[in-house]
């Protein structure tokens, strides 16, 4: 018999479970009991004790007493062993080789899916196209709205700087040979063929791309997918196709709208270096012509492309938890990213090849 | 009679303009099982997260231990609710930690005891809803009923002395439901704990139910206030007994017992 005496409860410092075992070992008793001596209080830090105790004593037919403990102790270790333990619980921890498995399977089945994913939204588009598709018309004006209109202000800012800069870089190179007059044609010439769509196409990807992975990821976890994929829907007319039609109309925009607030960057920097207005307008007219308008134009097509299929795929893939919801937006991101700058540099070879 | 653990003095609730209950007025013994009914949508869980003073009434005042918590200091506020113990409707366990690790996390905040002794506190709590076993998974690895479970682990954590649930049994099998309603009057009986419960289960509110009150959508107000056997008999309004009569019929009470004449 165990007599328990004093403070079972709070903070206190108890015996551990196998101290209490040995004792009743040592007494070699057929029952174990328990009784409330002096002064005894207990919480739930006596029953952590009490249940191993109990678990043990069923294993090996003791029979445990615990009348003489106050009755909520005896019902209390009932309700915690009215289930047993989950046999089969075993946790699903992964050891490194499966992880590396995993690596290396994920990566050639995360390829895999990147291309169908591509490829069913275009499928999807395909259908959109022949007015069979589940999309409706009024998602892509509010993602119009979300990445349009809304974004404006953020790509006015960058583009006034990024063709400030511009115009500073080249006129400390032109400078020295007199030359600040084309000052205008570089300008042009940069935010026409490279920076206005890839400075859009970066603003968008941490804005929009981002956005996108963070409501399908929540959507995934809060089960709404299941929901749209149950009722016959799919989540790509649904939720992918308006999205990425949205971003594929409003990026030409931006291209367009990053370009002449660039030019006007450049106009204000050039005026320091006395070229006035009137020149700048004149030599960044002759510098460019409607195919780089047009190769501008195409690679912020492409980028649209790029940045909502990443997004959206990463927002599907998402996992059902809040900690996964913020990856699948990292991973949106990043994957953007990279991808922008590797077709980017693909776009280039190809207008080098084609002379254009 | 000891002072109320509760207190809510005419209370009124809003989300901007739109009220959702006015007037409110009632209060909860300490040691008491008391319920929160009402059809769905009426603002059970408005009421609760006005209690646990997440929001703040439009009027009124709201106290606990006699403390008004919309002019409790921040000490005052954190002492109280280091002995309170809340779930949410919609479970509100965090989904990046195992369930041992959802439960350790009010004994970390709030003890001084060890790693060990933390780990066997949760292995004990879990135990206790039935979910022996399951420490290393991840909420979203469980069960909706489950989850909700792992949930009121959490809340019991620090054996806190008044606890807050909404619809704890909704979701769970017959069984489990039983055993969830002899869990909450245990830990009431054994620590005294008050319990404020939000709940849909005639069953349960029959078996553990010391006290209620019922809000009603279409005056916006409370109809009634009192011990839920005696508001089926004889409650003023005819819609709290009608409430509360299918529970008593399908608790297996005579017929004759029925407000109605059929
Ligand atoms: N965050 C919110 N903002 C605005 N209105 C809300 C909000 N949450 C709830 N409401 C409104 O308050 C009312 C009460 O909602 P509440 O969630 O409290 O209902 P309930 O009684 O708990 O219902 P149920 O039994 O279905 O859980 C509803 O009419 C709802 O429209
Ligand atoms: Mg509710």
């Amino acid at each position: 018999m165990t007599l328990l005496t004093g403070c079972w409860r709070g903070e206190a410092t108890l015996p551990s479970v196998t101290e209490l075992r040995t004792q009743f070992e040592a007494a070699r008793s057929e029952q174990w009991r328990f009784s409330a001596g002096d002064s005894f209080e207990w919480d739930s830090r006596l029953l952590t004790r009490l249940l191993p105790i109990a678990r043990y004593c069923e294993t090996e037919q003791i029979e445990l007493d615990l009348s003489a403990l106050p009755p909520a102790v005896a019902r209390l270790l009932g309700l915690a062993l009215a289930v047993a333990p989950a046999a089969s619980a075993a946790p699903p921890r992964r050891t490194l080789v499966d992880r590396y498995r995993a690596f290396w399977r994920n990566l050639f089945s995360g390829t895999h899916a990147s291309v169908a994913f591509v490829g069913e939204c275009t499928l999807a588009f395909g259908r959109f196209l022949r007015g069979g598709a589940n999309t409706r018309g009024i998602d892509i004006l509010w993602f119009i709205q979300q990445c349009g209109p809304q974004a404006l202000p953020i790509v006015a800012l960058i583009s006034v700087l990024v063709g400030m800069i511009l115009a500073y870089l080249g006129s400390v190179q032109l400078r020295q040979f007199g030359a600040e007059v084309y000052v205008a044609d570089l300008v042009t010439i940069g935010m026409v063929r490279e920076m206005a769509a890839l400075m859009t196409a970066v603003i968008m990807a941490g804005r929009t791309g981002a956005a996108y992975a963070a409501q399908l990821g929540a959507m995934q976890a809060n089960e709404e997918i299941d929901a749209i994929t149950t009722l016959g829907i799919s989540p790509i007319e649904y939720l992918v196709l308006p999205r990425m039609l949205a971003l594929i109309l409003v990026m030409p925009l931006l291209y367009l709208f990053s370009v002449a607030l660039g030019l006007g960057g450049g106009a204000l920097v050039a005026a320091g270096l006395d070229v006035n207005l009137l020149q700048f307008i004149n030599s960044a007219r002759e510098a460019v012509d409607l195919t780089d308008i047009g190769t501008g134009l195409f690679k912020s097509l492409a980028f649209a492309v790029v940045i909502a299929a990443a997004g959206c795929h990463a927002g599907l893939l998402s996992g059902r938890s809040s900690s996964a919801v913020g990856q699948a937006t990292t991973r949106a991101v990043v994957h953007a990213i990279v991808y922008l700058v590797v077709v980017d540099a693909g776009l280039n070879i190809l207008y080098n090849e084609l002379g254009i | 009679m000891a002072a109320p653990h509760i207190e809510v003095r005419g209370v009124t609730m809003a989300y901007g303009r739109n009220v959702v209950q006015r007037d409110l007025g009632f209060t909860v013994g300490r040691g008491d099982i008391f319920v929160i009914m009402g059809g769905s949508g009426c603002g059970k869980s408005t009421l609760l997260k006005h209690m646990i003073g997440l929001n703040r009434p439009a009027a009124g005042h709201i106290l606990i231990d006699g403390i008004d918590l919309h002019s409790a200091t921040p000490q005052e506020l954190l002492t109280l609710q280091r002995s309170w113990g809340i779930t949410y409707q919609r479970g509100g366990l965090f989904s990046d930690l195992t369930l041992a690790e959802n439960v350790a996390v009010p004994l970390e905040q709030y003890t001084d005891l060890d790693d060990a002794e933390i780990r066997d506190i949760a292995a004990y709590k879990l135990a206790l809803v039935g979910l022996a076993g399951f420490e290393a998974y991840y909420p979203s690895n469980i069960s909706g009923g489950m989850q909700k479970r792992a949930a009121l682990a959490r809340a019991i954590a620090l054996d806190p002395t008044l606890l807050f649930f909404d619809e704890p049994s909704a979701g769970l099998d017959p069984l489990s439901s039983l055993r969830l309603d002899q869990l909450i009057r245990e830990i009431s009986e054994s620590l005294g704990a008050t319990v404020v419960i939000v709940t849909h289960e005639l069953a349960s509110i029959f078996s553990i139910a010391t006290n209620s009150v019922f809000l009603d959508a279409a005056t916006k107000t409370q109809l009634d206030v009192g011990p839920p056997r005696q508001l089926a008999r004889s409650s003023r309004h005819a819609v709290v007994r009608e409430f509360l009569a299918r529970g008593e019929l399908s608790a297996g009470a005579p017929v004759s017992e029925r407000s109605h004449p059929s």
